[in-house]
């Protein structure tokens, strides 16, 4: 034994070494009550000592000559590839049987799509669920805590997340209430008379990628999603000024009651969220 | 380990000669393969282990595969062990994730939150997201191994994707080795599948948004996507079921996709022998390098457990997704930042960059969400899967290759490797933007613009970059080579100076 190989074996001892106190000692660790950094680094020499000692082993003390080993063509050539096709055809006929061939594909076929059916218990089909929200004509506009919102809990440039009442949480009913002021907001129409005392209230799902609309950036009446950075303008229904959404967020018909809550006069006039190829077909 | 081991002393008969048989019958018998003759001709016994063996051989008949196996040479270069690397991965990943099962609870039924961490004390949590609280919190060693799990599955994508551009770029891919591309190609995209199913399940804030912006793109495919998002989550999003329908497929169908995919993989690699590198004695019709026993097998091993070393470094040490920080999941709720783990990071920042692209063609709406979430990935994957198809038509080359090519030698495979790349580097970065805004002191609006120019001008620089590169390499000596051609000067023994021949 060289002066090499024995320092080498003396390596790889003390690795396998380190690796048995190592694991001793993350018994001991465990039994302790643990510790996820001094478990993670006991580990991690624990694993190390026995990886470096094999490696060590196998490049100081095992040959390393190089080898060379003959490689041959892949395939048979065309009379293994014929025997194969004969095999397969030869005894069963089918060249002969193409009546038959052509039942037991339809059999197959018929069978595949009987089995295939039970697919669609996976889910309902969508119906009307992707045009809906859960809002009613009459609904209250309430907090996650599914409490009447008061116009004056609200200052002006603040926001609040509304749901229906009945369903606070509500992922396709989550609207943006805004205290934008009356002098600042440029709706035109309908939309216009559907923001009482300077609120105006907007889907919160956004009509990108269906992320909640979370930003305000009161300063510039501007909306942003965190996912993609949909922006909306506030001030003018909602449209998109930035980033890859496309269509507004739809905006909620809303009255002030006299009361200071708020109620919705319906539905969202579109759907929310995301959009779907038929949402323009089936309005 | 010696195999073979004599009896002491020798047996004599009567007369006191040895019961030996002649060397000549010994010979024969050898030459013959008669190994019991031979045995019994050199009077020895079998050892235990070759008695196993045999015992073993009698049932399976595997004796002579089993050598051929031990024999079998790899090729020493470690550019041929990423492939390894991302199957020492896969192997953690499905130790720490059994573990992971025990704990789990893949349902989205309301809970309240009991546990030690005092900010959720009280908070009404799903059964899912208190599991994985009570795993990192309560249970000793949970938070190592969940957090070992997420580092794994976040360094398996990357390896498989460096094991995928060695193979790319040296153009191992080619004939006869199309189909194992193909599963290799299938490995990554089951690997992605593997790491977004797993990144859902705790059911927090982050991952549920994550969740919810896949539902989007599954419902912009023009005429089946609401029929298909209502299948795959079992209704409109938020649904009680998308959960325990993630969880089976990450622990159950996609883990058996994976096995077997990976058994095909290594399996053809057994049958097709390995590509290797021109080095040394390397020709088309050999293998040169080590024997898979001991060398090679000793090396592998020893890797894996260096692998495994890292990976729990990382998660004892480095956190990793703490869910408990994100809040559970609320679908009126959202974070900001919102990154998803890297290897989806390139589909998000597509999304981010893609302009307001929203066109109505006859009543049927195309979502915004459908080309840069759908389309531009559907095309990319389906380039690089089917990339030795596409290069075969280019080149026109159709010829089986076990010699590996050096990058440069095919710059229209490098060229284009390096666009993809590029333009994956392009979109991951994207995929940050908004942190990269706040980072840089820029609006994000600005940002946005940058990336929108170079996600197209530096797929294009790149690409002809890598070109000239490749084409001003070629005629140069590869590694290894010594140059051709010029003179040597040699020093004489008179102490002159003398020309030599290279």
């Amino acid at each position: 034994m060289t002066r090499r190989e024995r320092r080498a074996e003396r390596l790889v001892l003390a690795c396998f070494g380190v690796t048995l106190l190592t694991g001793l000692g993350l018994l001991g660790v465990y039994a302790m009550g643990g510790d996820t950094q001094l478990q993670g680094i006991l580990l991690a020499v624990c694993l190390g000592g026995l990886g470096a000692g094999i490696v060590v082993w196998a490049q100081e003390l095992m040959s390393n000559e190089e080898r060379e080993e003959e490689r041959h063509p892949m395939g048979t050539g065309p009379e293994g590839s014929a025997a194969v096709a004969e095999a397969l055809t030869d005894e069963a006929g089918f060249s002969r049987r193409r009546m038959l061939q052509g039942g037991l594909l339809a059999a197959v076929g018929g069978r595949a799509a009987a089995l295939a059916i039970p697919v669609l218990s996976l889910g309902p089909a969508p119906g009307r669920s992707l045009f809906e929200t859960p809002w009613k004509k009459g609904s209250r506009l309430v907090g996650f805590d599914n409490q009447p919102v008061h116009a004056d809990a609200i200052p002006q440039d603040g926001v609040l997340t509304v749901f229906p009442e009945g369903y606070p949480g509500s992922a396709d009913g989550q609207t943006l209430l805004i205290h934008a002021g009356t002098d600042r907001l440029q709706l035109q129409g309908d939309a216009a008379t559907w923001a009482p005392g300077g609120f105006v209230a907007y889907s919160k799902v956004c009509t990108h990628a269906g992320c909640p609309v979370g930003l305000y950036r009161a300063a510039q009446g501007q909306l942003i999603c965190p996912c993609h950075q949909s922006t909306f303008d506030v001030m003018r229904g909602a449209v998109p000024v930035f980033g890859p959404a496309a269509r507004p967020l739809p905006q909620l018909p809303i009255q002030l009651e006299t009361d200071g809550t708020f109620t919705a006069l319906g539905d969202f006039g579109e759907p929310v969220g995301p959009s779907f190829w038929d949402m323009e077909l089936d309005r | 380990m010696r195999l073979r081991r004599h009896r002491e002393p020798p047996r004599v008969d009567a007369l006191g000669r040895p019961l030996n048989a002649p060397a000549r019958e010994l010979r024969e018998a050898e030459a013959r393969g008669d190994v019991a003759t031979a045995r019994a001709a050199l009077d020895e016994e079998p050892t235990e282990l070759e008695r196993i063996a045999g015992w073993l051989d009698e049932r399976t008949g595997l004796a002579s595969l089993v050598r051929t196996t031990l024999r079998k040479v790899f090729p020493d270069h470690w550019s041929f062990l990423l492939g390894e690397l991302a199957l020492f991965c896969f192997l953690i990943l499905l130790a720490t994730g059994t573990f992971l099962t025990f704990f789990f609870v893949p349902s989205a039924g309301d809970t309240t939150y009991q546990g030690p961490y005092a900010p959720l004390q009280g908070a009404t949590v799903s059964q899912a997201y208190d599991s994985v609280l009570h795993l990192s919190f309560e249970v000793k060693a949970g938070l190592l191994m969940r957090q070992v799990h997420h580092w794994t599955a976040v360094v398996f994508v990357a390896v498989i994707i460096a094991h995928l551009a060695r193979v790319f770029f040296t153009g191992a891919f080619r004939r006869p080795r199309e189909l194992n591309w193909l599963l290799g190609f299938g490995l990554l995209v089951f690997g992605i599948a593997e790491g977004f199913t797993g990144y859902s399940l705790p059911d927090d804030l982050l991952s549920g948004t994550g969740a919810r912006i896949a539902y989007s793109a599954v419902i912009s495919v023009p005429f089946l996507g609401p029929y298909l998002a209502s299948l795959a989550f079992g209704g409109e999003f938020p649904t009680a079921a998308f959960l325990p329908r993630f969880f089976v497929l990450h622990v159950l169908l996609l883990p058996a996709l994976f096995a077997g995919t990976i058994a095909a993989h290594v399996g053809l690699v057994f049958l097709q022998k390995h590509t290797q590198l021109k080095v040394g004695r390397a020709r088309e019709d050999n293998v040169v390098g080590r024997h898979f026993w001991p060398g090679q097998a000793f090396v592998s091993g020893g890797l894996f457990f260096l692998t495994a070393a890292v990976l729990a470094l990382l998660g004892g040490l480095v956190q990793i997704n703490p869910v408990w920080a994100y809040g559970p999941f609320q679908p009126a709720v959202v974070s900001s930042p919102a990154q998803p783990d890297w290897y989806v990071g390139w589909l998000d920042g597509a999304l981010r960059i893609f302009p307001p692209f929203e066109p109505v063609i006859l009543g049927i709406t195309i979502p915004s969400v459908f080309i840069p979430g759908v389309v531009v990935p559907g095309i990319l994957f389906t380039i690089v899967g089917v990339w030795p198809f596409i290069e075969r038509r280019v080149t026109g080359d159709r010829a089986p290759h076990h010699l590996l090519d050096w990058p440069w030698e095919a710059p229209f495979r490098a060229a284009t490797g390096s666009a993809i790349l590029a333009l994956f580097a392009v979109l991951t970065l994207a995929g940050g933007n908004d942190v990269l805004a706040a980072f840089l002191q820029l609006p994000v609006e600005g940002l946005t613009w940058i990336f929108r120019i170079l996600v197209i001008a530096l797929p294009v620089v790149v690409w002809l970059v890598v070109y000239a590169l490749c084409r001003s390499r070629q005629g140069r000596p590869a590694p290894g080579e010594q140059p051709r051609g010029g003179v040597a000067l040699v020093r004489n023994r008179a102490g002159g100076w003398e020309e030599a021949d290279r």
